[in-house]
């Protein structure tokens, strides 16, 4: 047992970490909640409980983020695992041009999210875009990709997978190399075929790369922004708004109490997801 | 072939680096760098990047020769960043002398009284055009003159098509109706929408308030104290049944979605379409890129329901506000008085060429204005006009262009959207703390 006054340096060391960490990190935090139920100018507050909590889960316009923001993080969460999965294990192949390849599929990754969206918010329209001209000339009339409010959400999500998949293939790749070859020499031994090498041992360890890769993309999607915003700016209407880009504009709006409760808002969903989907991949971690 | 790999990745991360940097070019304030000698004042005045300056920097250039009062220009971003950044510098005691920004409800919610100098007693005062006087007004004192022409909100016609078609100018609004009718058998696109650019599908709404204010003389109080909502009344829902109009008869352009408002001034110049409900703020615009077809450019009011009705809804330029507490009142009062002066607009005019007829008694407009002011010009002179809502009134909900865009594409109908406006607007006047909600 190590008495107190055995320790070799003072706690007065952690003050200065500590007063940072209180004034940038947890002060705020816990003047956020405060603000969460005022009406607040910036300049002046006043407490009303919970009501902006209350209408942010109760008008139309600001709780359809709730369901978009779900569908949302669920459509690119899983196409990103599954496609990551299926690129990672194509990546992962002894191939001449590999490479470059892999650069191939990780360089949207590096582009900014900003530049993607336009990019992609011209080539969508509906009649002179790039995709569906191309739709066109083999026939078929493509739909308005970013009006149609039954897909525009989806359409959102699609360029966030094109984007976000080399980040997911990366994590697949290092997971996929970090399987030890003794486990395809036994499976060679038994005379498994290519399907089982892939189903019996690359899905099961790689588990540790697919819980990383689930958790950031979900999160990621909870916490999407930047990519509606240069998109749709949440529209049609509201058909494409999220959490975040609802929380901007109550911010813009000058509801600065809204917004605040917002992000209380958005804090507590993504916990709330967040940590048991953590405690339950984790749980079904196997050791290699 | 590894090495190789590696330098095309060094490059093209090298490359995508630059692109970045390359984005975020900073905004100097345009602050002269001249010593101040001796006597001379300095008057700071903060005003938004996004307005063209040269109008009033010919007028502080005259105002600088004739007074010895020179004028020190702050920039500041525009939009909801610039509404920030104006609140947090009055509120930390940090604003320059003289602040330009937004008249009616935008200026009514910076707590006036407070905050800026009352002018009401000045004799310049008296020459503001009573829609902008009030609108730079608050609890009855006056803190701002105007700091440009007024903008109306109407619909640009393109005259070719209407004397292809046989056209006339519509009165009430079957007329324009009808007349959208004949341009859409014709072959054309009838109405221009550029709903991907959401504020443009608020303009059939806003620009109804003349109408609105026929019916419902007292409407701008009654919503402000919250005992009139529109949904409830008629004459206000009716603007929002004319937004749905359009769509649901199929009116607009195929891809009014995703069209923005530059494509949608493309489309009115070079006659593809016939309508386009629009500011007139969206002259110069026009002239600059389409100025051979500018001729060809009208402009009337929206419609309302009856001929005898018909007047213009107008759009009461931004203010020049003296800081409360500058230490040269004198100096920025002599400013003002020389900015509204008739030379003061002539300067103005001759860099900037107004988008609507001056907001002060008596000044003269040139012959070369354009020819969709002069289309305005006739309401003005016998009165036939009103303020659109937002000057009339400090209630206005954030979500009216999501709305309106909802609306207007058929994604839900007039009266759910007004009655989510009106949510919408409870949410805005609770958050303000206004009083009555």
């Amino acid at each position: 047992m190590t008495k107190l006054t055995n320790r070799s340096y003072t706690y007065y060391f952690l003050l200065p970490a500590g007063i940072i960490y209180f004034v940038f990190f947890l002060l705020p935090t816990i003047m956020s909640f405060f603000f969460s139920m005022t009406w607040w100018t910036l300049t002046d507050w006043k407490f009303i409980g919970l009501e902006n909590f209350i209408t942010f889960l109760t008008e139309p316009s600001l709780n359809i983020g709730f369901k978009n923001t779900l569908i949302y993080a669920i459509v690119t969460c899983s196409l990103k695992v599954i496609l990551g999965l299926l690129l990672g294990v194509f990546l992962s192949q002894k191939l001449k041009t590999i490479g470059f390849v892999r650069s191939m599929v990780f360089f949207p990754t590096l582009l900014s999210t900003i530049a993607v969206g336009m990019a992609f918010a011209m080539m969508m329209h509906p009649t002179q875009g790039l995709i569906n001209t191309a739709l066109k000339i083999v026939g078929i009339t493509g739909p308005d990709w970013l009006g149609d409010t039954t897909i525009a959400l989806l359409s959102v999500a699609l360029v966030d997978v094109w984007k976000g998949v080399g980040m997911a293939t990366v994590i697949f790749i290092a997971g996929i190399m970090s399987i030890p070859e003794d486990y395809y020499e036994a499976l060679a031994i038994d005379g498994g075929n290519s399907f089982h090498k892939f189903w019996n041992i690359i899905v099961p360890l790689s588990r540790p790369a697919m819980n990383s890769v689930i958790i950031l993309a979900f999160i990621g999607g909870l916490r999407s922004f930047d990519l509606v915003w240069a998109m749709t700016k949440g529209g049609p209407g509201f058909s494409t708004d999220l959490i975040a880009s609802i929380i901007y504009k109550q911010y813009q709006g000058g509801f600065y109490g809204l917004s605040t409760a917002g992000n209380v808002i958005l804090f507590i969903v993504v916990s709330a997801l967040a940590f048991p989907l953590y405690a339950f991949l984790n749980k079904k971690e196997v050791d290699l | 072939m590894k090495a190789k790999n590696k330098i095309f990745a060094v490059l093209s991360s090298a490359a995508l680096f630059a692109g970045i940097l390359a984005g975020c070019s900073s905004n100097d304030s345009a602050s002269g760098d001249k010593e101040e000698d001796s006597g001379q004042v300095t008057l700071t005045i903060l005003v938004d990047n996004q307005s063209n300056l040269d109008g009033m920097k010919a007028v502080t250039d005259a105002i600088e020769e004739k007074y010895d009062i020179k004028t020190e220009y702050e920039l500041r971003p525009g939009g909801g960043e610039g509404d920030n950044l104006v609140k947090t510098r009055l509120a930390t005691g940090d604003m320059t002398d003289l602040m330009a920004y937004n008249s009616g409800s935008l200026f009514q919610a910076l707590n006036p009284e407070q905050n800026f100098l009352d002018i009401s007693d000045e004799p310049f005062v008296e020459t503001i055009m009573d829609d902008a006087k009030e609108a730079l007004s608050s609890n009855g004192k006056v803190y701002g003159i105007p700091a440009a022409s007024f903008m109306a909100g109407g619909w640009f016609y393109n005259k070719k098509i209407y004397e292809e078609l046989g056209l006339s100018v519509p009165k009430t609004w079957d007329e324009l109706m009808s007349n959208n009718e004949k341009i859409k058998e014709a072959g054309k696109t009838a109405v221009i929408g550029s709903y991907k650019d959401s504020w443009t599908a608020q303009v059939v709404v806003l620009a109804d308030n003349y109408n609105v204010l026929q019916q419902h003389p007292t409407f701008a109080e009654d919503f402000t104290a919250n005992k009139a909502k529109i949904a409830d009344t008629p004459g206000a829902l009716r603007s929002f049944e004319k937004l749905a109009e359009l769509f649901d008869a199929g009116y607009l352009n195929e891809d009014f979605l995703a069209t923005g408002y530059e494509a949608g001034l493309q489309k009115l110049a070079e006659g593809e379409g016939a309508h386009y409900p629009m500011l007139s703020f969206a002259l110069p615009m026009l002239q600059m890129n389409y100025a051979e077809e500018l001729d060809n450019i009208g402009f009337f009011p929206q419609p309302g329901d009856s001929a005898d009705e018909n007047g213009l809804t107008v759009w009461v330029p931004g203010g020049v506000f003296i800081n409360k507490n500058t230490e040269h009142p004198e100096e920025a009062k002599k400013w003002m008085e020389f900015f509204v002066s008739q030379e003061g607009n002539d300067l103005y005019n001759a860099k900037i060429t107004p988008q609507g007829p001056p907001a002060i008694k008596g000044v003269e407009l040139s012959d070369d204005v354009y020819g969709a002011v002069k289309d305005m010009l006739p309401f003005f002179e016998s009165g036939k006009t009103a303020p659109a809502l937002e000057f009339l009134s400090p209630v206005k909900g954030p979500n009216l262009p999501q709305i309106a865009v909802e609306v207007g594409s058929g994604i839900s109908k007039a009266k759910a959207g007004a009655e989510l406006y009106d949510k919408d607007v409870e949410k805005q006047a609770k958050q303000l703390g206004l009083e009555g909600w």
